[in-house]
Formats: C-alpha cells, structure tokens, sequence
C-alpha cells in the first residue's frame, strides 16, 4: 500500500540541483512527482520516480546520501474541495502529517497526494473510511 | 600612575636574579621532592635540584607541556595534598579532558596580587568599584580580577558575563570605575550605550582592563571613545594563574611580566633554544612563585617576543608582546579556548564523520563559530524537522564540551577534505592581528 520516496540531501548551492537531477536523466529515470523542503543551509530533495531502485544506485553511487521512505499515495477527486475533504478525513482520526505535495494527472479530473504521515496504517484506514483511492507502487510509478 | 609593589616591579635586574634564582631552586625542590612526574623528568634529564644555582641554570630544566597536564589528569602534576588546596580551575584540554588547575592560599595570594598590580597600574586604588564581567566558574577570568580588586581593597562588583541591559544598569546605579570583561565584549558593551543613548555622563567608568582574547588597537580606540574610558591590556592563563601573569601599564607598550611570581622565556618552538630579546618566539614560564602547580618551563604556545629594556612607566620587569598567534592550532573564541580536536571528539562521540570544516569569524563584534559537518546515512532522514532534532543535539553536545556555542551547519558527504593528511579545518575569518 505504500510507495517508495527518495530523499536526498542537497546543500544549498547554486546549479547542485541540476547537477542531482542529471544523474537520474543520464540513468534514464523519469520523475513522477517531486518536492523540496528547504531550510537556511540545506534541502531535503524528494522524488517519487519510475525506478526508485535503480535511482537510489546512481545516486549513492554519485556520493549523494539518499534514503527510501514509506509514503502514501492517494488519488483525490480533481474538483474543488477534493483536497479539502481527504484531509480533513485524515485529520479528524488525528493522525500528523509530517510533510505532503500533490500533482494533477493526465487522466482528466484526477490529481494525487503523496503524503508522509506519523502513522501510516491509521492513515491508510482513514483514508480508505472516507472511499479514498489508496494506489500501490506499480501504478505510480507508472502514471 | 601608581605601581603596587615598587621595590620588585622597579627592582634594578640583579636585585630580580636573586629574588628569582632563590625563588626557582625552591620550587624546583618543591616539584622534585613532591612531583612523582618532575622527578622521573629531571633524573631522565640528568639534573637535580641542587644544580639549579641560578636562575640562568633554569635552561638546564627540561619543558612542560599542556598534554602533560592531561597525561596526569585530575591532579597528578600537584605537589600538594588535597588538604592544602584552597581552589581548582580548569580550561579546555586537546581533547574531552580538562586541564585543571589547582592553588594553595598563598598561590591565591600571589595571584591576586598579581591581578592587583594590574588594577593599580590603570591608576586604581582602594576607592575603585571594579565590575567584573568575565564568567565566574572553571574559567579563571571572573575570579582572577575578583579576588585581584578585593586584594587591593577595591570593592568588586561580580557581575559575569551576559545580560547586557543589567550591566549597563549597574554601571549607572553602582558607580563601577573599572571594568574587566573580553575586549569584545567590552566593545558590545559601548555599542549598546551608543545604541541605547545611554549619555557617557552617566557612567563613572574610566579604565577597563581587557583581555583573555586577541584584539587589535583599532578596538582599543573604539572601546575607548565608547565608553569613554582608557583601556589595558592583561594576559594569564589557568595554566600559570590566570589574569595577571603580565598587564599593560600606561604607556601600552608591551605588557609587564610579573617575573617574580612568573619567570618568561621565549623559545624556538622547532629547535628549543632560548631566543633573545625582540624574536618573536614561543612563550614558556615557570611558575616560581607558586606551590600546588610548580610548573617547570610551561610551554603556553603563544607566539610572542620581550624586551627587558626599561619602561617610561618606572617599572624595570620584562615586558611581552601582545601574542600574535599561537604555535598550535588553539582557536580563542569570546576568550574561550578552543581546539579543533576537540570538535572532531565531540563528532565522534556522536556518530558523526570525522570530516569538518571549522569557520571563525566575528560578527558584531563577537566571535562566531560555525562547524560544517558532514551529513551521513544514519544521521539522514526526509523530514526536516528530524535534521533539525539532530542538529541541536550536535549543538548540545559541543556547548558542554566547548563551553561556547558552535552553529552546525550540516553539507553533503564527500565535500569537505577527508583526515588522512593535512587537512585545513581552520578558517578564520577575524581580522585581529
């Protein structure tokens, strides 16, 4: 039920992450979704990609430190108030979300949310409570 | 101005020879007899007390160095039992350890006075409220010129370090006159009156005596047109005493040793050799004054040069110069002392890479310490606030090693210089010499 996040560090540094996201071009790895927390000194870079395995390989093999984590992957009505409605089915089971992005798809009036949250499980049955759309990896990584 | 103790401080140099060569034989005796340490180092050099018939011999004596001192941690350099110790101090070792340091009542004595002669130098007296802001505690600054104003008769006011409304508070309402404190601080302390339109008029200040950190005469001046005061220099280290091993009198130039209680050399550090007056070498004392820690030709790592050559003031002792580095890679950072290897002991303590780039600069005027370190896999995560967790417990960790603050800032892996050879892990950015 969960799909696979990759977090890279990036210092903040003009042009590193051109330099981060050419590596996965050259391994001929496509970014599905991608967001950046960003703090003074550094970046917590994160990417749902087509082949997160493989991705993890080129970059720690660059010298970069990466990890893998857990995230959900929801599919939410592309319509005013879809967001709205699936978080507030999320937070009314009190789970925290530490961090979330969202995208629309090619699909017509279909986005996703890629959420970290502290609990997954109670998350995933808050989520599938309220009818959600809960997808695995395969068809993520594959949208 | 006034000199606390003219028959040693204007003493013609024969009169000083015998009053140290008298003194030295007893304390080499004293270390010999009670040292376990300075005895095995005197057999393995081939000399005994009863060589030592002059102050000349003293180049006789083999040195002292401060990893000595952490070789026989806590106490092992002490040539007196606990029972006749009235105070420790301790400052930053190369590594987790402490140096410590510790006074019998009459090392206090002599160190007070020592303090003292520097007070009176600035002109001050019995009528003086000197405010102390130099930390109390480990550190020697806040009790050094403390116990140095009441030795003089002079009422202390022990005011520590920080809360700078409170200070300038007590200025105005208790009538201090001299100030003690970092140059730096004493330059924050100006700027917060300017800043606060504090008038000059309600301050009694009018000298300040600075040191435990270098600074440049371009402070002096600001300092002194701030807080409309004149201000003297004054060098120690816990190793010797504390503040007051030499001080700056009127006429600034150079600072009076005061070589009855701390007798100086200056060596080549690479070949030992004593050098002569006006080369700038290591500075070495040996502590002939003193009882607990009968340090034999310590080895302070400050670069400085002296001169023996008669001041305007009166006074005849040997005069230092201002150090202008240091022969070991030792940072001061607010006075404090810090070595780069005990940053690197504090990231592996905490199971970080031993790969980091220290930057020391001084911003505001105060000294600022940043340490880059280097991210790795089991410090890693995706969540912001998990690095953040991270960074303040590495924060944490060199505060109580360090006992000043360092920022982490965290870079990626592979990009600082890695350890096997000579890395520079040093930058200093203050522009102090």
């Amino acid at each position: 039920m969960y799909i696979k996040q990759l977090s890279v560090f990036v210092e903040n540094k003009d042009g590193r992450l051109a330099e981060i996201t050419t590596i996965i071009a050259n391994a001929g790895i496509d970014i599905r979704a991608l967001s950046i927390a960003d703090t003074t000194d550094f970046g917590i870079l994160r990417l749902v990609v087509d082949k997160p395995y493989d991705a993890e390989k080129v970059l720690k093999d660059a010298g970069l430190t990466v990890s893998l984590t857990d995230v959900i992957a929801v599919g939410i009505p592309d319509r005013p108030g879809g967001f709205a409605e699936t978080i507030t089915a999320v937070a009314d089971k009190e789970v925290g979300v530490e961090y979330m992005y969202a995208f629309i798809s090619r699909e017509h009036d279909r986005a996703y949310l890629i959420m970290r949250v502290a609990d997954n499980e109670k998350a995933i049955s808050a989520l599938e409570a309220h009818g959600c759309d809960i997808l695995d990896g395969e068809s993520v990584y594959s949208i | 101005m006034g000199i606390l103790k003219p028959e040693v401080e204007c003493a013609s140099r024969s009169e000083m020879k015998a009053l140290q060569t008298e003194r030295l034989k007893k304390m080499v005796k004293n270390a010999y007899d009670n040292v376990p340490f300075y005895k095995q180092k005197l057999d393995e050099a081939g000399v005994s007390p009863d060589d030592i018939k002059s102050i000349d011999d003293i180049v006789k004596l083999p040195f002292t160095l401060k990893t000595d001192l952490r070789d026989n941690y806590p106490y092992g350099l002490f040539a007196v039992p606990n029972s006749e110790l009235v105070r420790v101090h301790a400052s930053s070792g190369t590594t987790g350890k402490q140096t410590v340091v510790g006074y019998t009542k009459n090392d206090i004595d002599v160190w007070a006075e020592s303090a003292a002669r520097a007070i009176v130098a600035t002109g001050g007296s019995k009528d003086d409220i000197v405010h102390v802001s130099y930390g109390y505690g480990l550190f020697t600054g806040g009790l050094g010129l403390h116990y140095g104003a009441e030795w003089l008769g002079a009422t202390a006011i022990p005011v520590s370090t920080g809360n700078t409304a409170r200070q300038l508070q007590i200025f105005q309402d208790f009538g201090s006159t001299v100030l003690c404190c970092t140059p730096s601080y004493a330059l924050y302390l100006g700027e917060y009156r300017r800043d606060n339109n504090i008038p000059l008029e309600n301050l009694k200040l009018r000298a300040g005596i600075f040191g435990a950190e270098p600074w440049t005469d371009e402070m002096r001046k600001q300092i002194e047109e701030l807080l409309g005061i004149e201000a003297y220099d004054i060098y120690g280290l816990s190793e010797i005493a504390g503040p007051g091993v030499s001080f700056d009198c009127e006429c600034h130039n150079g600072m009076h040793v005061n070589e009855d209680y701390f007798y100086p050399e200056v060596i080549d550090p690479e070949t030992l050799e004593v050098l002569p007056d006006g080369e700038v070498g290591e500075l070495v004392f040996t502590c002939i004054g003193k009882e607990a820690l009968p340090l034999i030709r310590y080895r302070t790592r400050d670069l400085c040069s002296l001169t023996h050559e008669k001041c305007a003031c009166g006074r005849t002792t040997v005069r230092m110069s201002k150090p202008v580095g240091r022969s070991d890679d030792m940072l001061i950072i607010r006075g404090v002392n810090v070595f780069p290897s005990q940053i690197e002991h504090v990231l592996l303590s905490q199971g970080m890479q031993p790969n980091y780039i220290i930057t020391v600069d001084r911003v505001n005027n105060l000294d600022t310490l940043t340490v880059d370190v280097e991210m790795s896999a089991e410090t890693f995560s995706d969540t912001v606030k998990d690095l953040e967790t991270a960074r303040k417990k590495l924060e944490g960790a060199m505060q109580s090693t360090l006992n000043v603050h360092a920022s982490i800032r965290f870079v990626e892996y592979g990009s600082l210089p890695r350890s096997e050879g000579k890395a520079k892990r040093v930058i200093d950015k203050r522009k102090i010499k």
